[in-house]
């Protein structure tokens, strides 16, 4: 049987990975879209891990409230990312600079 | 297996503005551009509507339902008030300037319909699935609507900053949560309290490490420095009535997870999380203050302000203690009423082809309309906390909490901060009396805008000379 630690450390890789890609992405929007749902994976591996080895289903549940909720996110955030790429013609994180102050 | 049926009673106001938003989704199709009134009044008629049925099902005790994922108290009932009351004013002010921008779509109204719903799920929270669903059914709204203005390429900029960090917060919130499941083995927000009374000493490291994710995610979504960074280029780049509703209502709603999730559900942990949120409102008064002198333009220069008015909040909510929660109610409420007033101002100015977003925008106002200079002046001095403003109050209660728990030098500081955020405040009002208008274009919106926005204006002296009113009220539901 695999000990929980080893899902929470998968988990907490995944999140760091995400998190990293998040900052040090500076070329493509969309780059930064699928980091934004590999935090949610990260963020379900910890929930089923955890509802798996406390015996209760509810975490489970929640899992399937976070993945319906992060379809919805990245239909509005794909959404916004052709407006984006609508007005400006690039979808380069570093163009993203109009407002300053 | 048996099938309990909720008591659906103290969820009618959701469900009516949910049935609501659905039928105006619908309805909408039908309607064609020259009657969009219908669809404003619609809203309107929503919003009312629910605001007349959480009056009427207001009720002094607690009342948990839907399994125990909802909850309605006295303080969901006042909040759910306020909030209703605050959007149905923002949609008021938005109306002359969506309609002179080609913006009066039904979109607006649908969006911000569900944006409250999200926001009265958020106050009635009682676990955390509840919690995480409210915050994100209230986000995707406020992102769909920052770039409502499709052929704007600021307002698609900002909605895209807004989208990724908001999503980065919202992670980040579920980590917290994912973690706080583990410990206490449930979503439950009361269970999750007498989870951590009984592993704290076993699972004290990981305990404060999922606390530190909470605390960081409500930063992020309060605003509070160092998580700050989306909001001036959100209210800079949004279209100002979308400013005008993401600056007031949220604030309660953010407001009311705090209540929920931190100082009751993980009360426990109250020596840990005081120490995050005194650096959060220290930094936030100092950096909200400063920055917002160097503004030209007004809706940034709200913007550091809002940073600034969340210091605050923080400073009250940090007390831990029933006064610092009262003062930070109090003071959430105060704000979003200074707040909807301010862009009120913005939006009266603004016209077809013009956006008054500059500071240099209110030259002049009392020659060309004395009675909205004054308005501007009354909403003004609130902000800045001079009496007999209610912004005056809402800094005395908070100071007063924070006195209480011994943080004196805190205090002192906090005053310091007002002292130098009065600068940019006045700087309005020196604008307005003391300077030559530069552009003399007729003002003129309809009646239903210059009451609300008078009544807005004068509340500012009207509770600032009677502070007991709301007082009272944030004072009996904490």
């Amino acid at each position: 049987m695999i000990p929980l630690s080893h899902y929470l450390i998968l988990g907490a890789i995944l999140f760091a990975l995400s998190v990293t890609g998040i900052f040090l992405n500076r070329k493509n929007l969309i780059l930064l879209l699928m980091c934004i749902e590999l935090m949610l994976l990260a963020v379900n591996m910890n929930f089923v891990a955890f509802s798996h080895y406390l015996g209760d289903l509810s975490g489970q549940i929640f899992v399937f409230f976070i993945l319906t909720v992060a379809a919805a996110e990245a239909a509005i955030g794909l959404a916004i990312l052709v407006l984006v790429f609508r007005n400006r013609q690039t979808i380069n994180v570093q163009d993203l600079d109009e407002m300053k102050g | 297996m048996t099938f309990e049926i909720p008591d659906f009673i103290p969820v009618i106001p959701e469900l009516f503005l949910l049935g609501m938003g659905c039928f105006i989704l619908v309805a909408d199709l039908f309607i064609p551009q020259a009657r969009r009134d219908i669809t404003y009044g619609l809203a309107q008629f929503s919003l009312l509507g629910a605001l007349l049925l959480t009056l009427w099902l207001a009720a002094p005790e607690v009342r948990i339902t839907m399994s125990g994922t909802f909850v309605a108290d006295p303080m969901s009932d006042l909040l759910k008030s306020v909030v209703l009351l605050i959007s149905a004013v923002v949609f008021l002010y938005a109306r002359p300037y969506l309609m002179s921008r080609d913006l009066y779509q039904g979109e607006f109204y649908v969006l911000g319909l569900f944006g409250v719903l999200g926001m009265m799920v958020m106050i009635s929270a009682n676990s955390l699935l509840t919690l995480y669903l409210g915050l994100e059914l209230l986000s995707l709204c406020l992102y769909a609507m920052v770039a409502f203005n499709r052929d704007s390429t600021q307002a698609a900029e900002s909605a895209m900053k807004y989208f990724v960090l908001g999503s980065i917060a919202s992670g980040v919130l579920l980590y917290g949560m994912s973690m706080l499941y583990g410990i206490t083995g449930t979503l439950d927000i009361a269970g999750v309290t007498a989870g951590i009374l009984t592993a704290s000493g076993e699972f004290n490291m990981a305990l404060v490490f999922a606390l530190a994710f909470v605390v960081v995610a409500l930063a992020f979504k309060l605003g509070a420095v160092p998580f700050h960074m989306w909001l001036p280029d959100v209210y800079h780049g949004a279209p100002t009535p979308v400013t005008l509703f993401i600056g007031t209502a949220p604030k309660i709603a953010a407001l009311a997870i705090i209540m929920r999730l931190l100082v009751d559900g993980l009360g426990p942990l109250h020596a840990d999380w005081q120490g995050m949120l005194l650096i959060l409102a220290v930094l936030s008064l100092a950096v909200g203050n400063v920055v917002a002198i160097a503004q030209t333009n007004i809706k940034r220069m709200f913007a550091y302000s809002t940073i600034s008015h969340v210091g605050f909040v923080l400073l009250a909510v940090m007390a831990g203690t029933t006064e610092g929660n009262a003062a930070a109610l109090f003071y959430v409420i105060a704000y979003a009423l200074m707040a909807a007033g301010g862009f009120g101002m913005v939006l009266y100015l603004s016209r077809q082809g013009f956006e008054a977003d500059n500071i240099q925008d209110f030259r002049g106002l009392n020659e060309r309309s004395p009675w909205f200079a004054f308005i501007m002046l009354l909403l003004m001095a609130s902000m800045a906390g001079l009496p007999p403003t209610l912004g005056f109050y809402a800094k005395l209660a908070v100071l007063q909490a924070v006195v209480q728990v011994d943080f004196v030098w805190i205090a002192v500081f906090a005053v310091l901060m007002s002292v130098i955020g009065a600068f940019y405040y006045l700087r309005i009002i020196k604008f307005m009396y003391f300077d030559k208008p530069e552009d003399r274009t007729e003002l003129s919106r309809g009646m239903d805008f210059n009451v609300v926005l008078s009544v807005n204006g004068l509340l500012m002296l009207g509770l600032g000379i009677f502070p007991g009113i709301l007082m009272s009220l944030t004072a009996a539901v904490r």
